[in-house]
């Protein structure tokens, strides 16, 4: 957690009453809410991930999913209307898609066009939280 | 090393206030990063149920992203130059220039894009300020208030970070100090603070924010397991806990913060009592942080008895009540 990154600052009362800024390794509390939203980002990755591997989506819901986008956010990163981006979640279209077109999400998801157009192996919940 | 200002890191609870403080200071004024916190307004809460973030209701413990840097420049006369831009390329070259004329650079990012935050703290977040320090070949040096040393970033992901997509899309936004007095007059920028949050915090015309909304709230989220279903109603008690005490807040959804404002205000104003306001305000912020160990035990699915959404409703009205009365008597105090 934030202890492999150095440790953030909290407020905290000293012996002689007075505030000071002390260092902090986080607390349980935190790191249970955090998990908690990491865990929510791995199930919805997970679902888009089987729906590309089931030939229900293309590559890029399962991106889109890992990099915690909706379809507006995507939308607006690659400069087109939500409706597009829909389209282009569909394999069929994803497959004609052209050059141009491809190299705008892959340049949002920091990936090849080779990357965007596969998706791993296999999923790991792991692999989200080291890119 | 193309350009390196000599700026004065500290680090900070929270990103805004912490910049605000550490440009100050290299303008050789002392304002801490709480002393910023306060006179700039910063405490708020609201609930926003009707605003959704990753389809999560938004709540918030402080007033809007710049607001806090705004409003300490203002009470204390500083003048300061804030740009925003279309063009990705001109907003890097302008940041270049200010560099090069030896002027720190305030900037809004979003950190999901900034490479040296934890991956575990790698959300869409647009609200993240730092001010950038200087220039070697392809990296910036930033002093981000929230890490213990200056940190480095590529200038493509510090491009990508200042033109993140999404709610509040910075928009490439950077700002700077651009005159600034010899010896700004602190106490009545201590008061003005004061008065103001108190007024807004006691006297909401809506019902879901200030201490109103804190009530607002705990009606609401007395419902939640009725109305969501469970397995949602953890989700929205998870992301209420993350706001209050996620990076940033110094804990206590800010609350700790502001007592340590009210101390440095007593001395600054040499109104005593609010002194012993700040061991209230401590108390409240202990209050905040019971409901976030209680809520974390119900999302960890290891309730122990007192941890119901009933209970942790009537945690959150105590509160509203106690910050009520401290909110009261500041304006009391200031008359």
């Amino acid at each position: 957690m934030i202890g492999d990154y150095g440790h953030e600052v909290c407020y905290a009362v000293n012996s002689n009453g007075k505030y000071t800024l002390s260092p902090s390794l986080g607390w349980e509390a935190k790191n249970v809410v955090n998990d908690q939203a990491w865990a929510l980002i791995a199930v919805e990755t997970e679902r888009a991930y089987r729906s590309v591997k089931n030939g229900e989506l293309s590559p890029i819901a399962y991106h889109q999913a890992r990099h915690q986008m909706d379809i507006g956010l995507l939308a607006s990163y690659v400069n087109m209307a939500r409706w597009r981006v829909i389209r282009h979640r569909k394999p069929a279209v994803f497959r004609r898609l052209p050059e141009r077109i491809l190299q705008k999400y892959a340049m949002v998801f920091g990936v090849s066009i080779a990357e965007l157009q596969t998706v791993p192996e296999a999923f790991s919940p792991e692999s989200l939280r080291h890119r | 090393m193309d350009a390196l200002i000599p700026f004065p890191h500290r680090q900070s609870a929270h990103c805004e206030s912490g910049v605000t403080s550490n440009l100050l200071l290299f303008h050789n004024i002392a304002c801490s990063e709480a002393l910023a916190f306060g006179i700039g307004e910063g405490l708020f809460f609201g609930y926003l149920p009707f605003i959704k973030i990753n389809k999560l209701p938004l709540t918030t413990f402080r007033c809007s992203v710049g607001s806090i840097f705004g409003k300490v420049t203002k009470r204390l006369g500083v003048t300061v130059g804030r740009q925003k831009f279309r063009s990705q390329a001109k907003a890097m070259a302008a940041l270049d220039e200010k560099l090069d004329q030896g002027i720190p650079v305030g900037c809004q990012t979003g950190a999901y894009w900034l490479p040296y935050f934890p991956p575990a703290f790698r959300f869409h977040f647009n609200m993240h300020n730092l001010v950038v320090i200087g220039r070697d070949k392809d990296e910036y040096l930033i002093s981000d208030p929230v890490f213990e040393d200056v940190v480095r970033c590529r200038r493509d992901d510090l491009q990508r970070a200042r033109f993140a997509q999404g709610s509040l899309a910075p928009k490439g936004a950077m700002y700077y100090l651009e005159s600034v007095p010899t010896s700004p007059d602190m106490a009545a920028a201590v008061r003005q603070g004061l008065a103001a949050v108190s007024k807004t915090m006691l006297r909401t015309p809506v019902p879901f924010l200030g201490t109103r909304g804190i009530g607002f709230l705990a009606d609401r989220l007395e419902k939640w397991p009725k109305k969501l279903g469970e397995e949602q109603a953890l989700l929205y008690l998870g992301q209420l806990i993350r706001m209050q005490e996620e990076i940033g807040t110094g804990g206590g959804g800010f609350r700790f913060m502001y007592a340590a404002f009210l101390q440095e205000a007593a001395e600054l104003t040499g109104i005593a009592p609010l002194g012993s306001l700040s061991e209230r305000m401590t108390l409240v912020g202990d209050t905040w942080r019971r409901f976030a160990v209680s809520g974390a035990r119900l999302c960890k699915g290891r309730a122990k008895a007192g941890d119901s959404y009933g209970e942790l409703a009537g945690i959150l009205r105590e509160c509203a009540q106690a910050e009520r009365g401290i909110y009261a008597d500041i304006l009391q105090l200031l008359h």
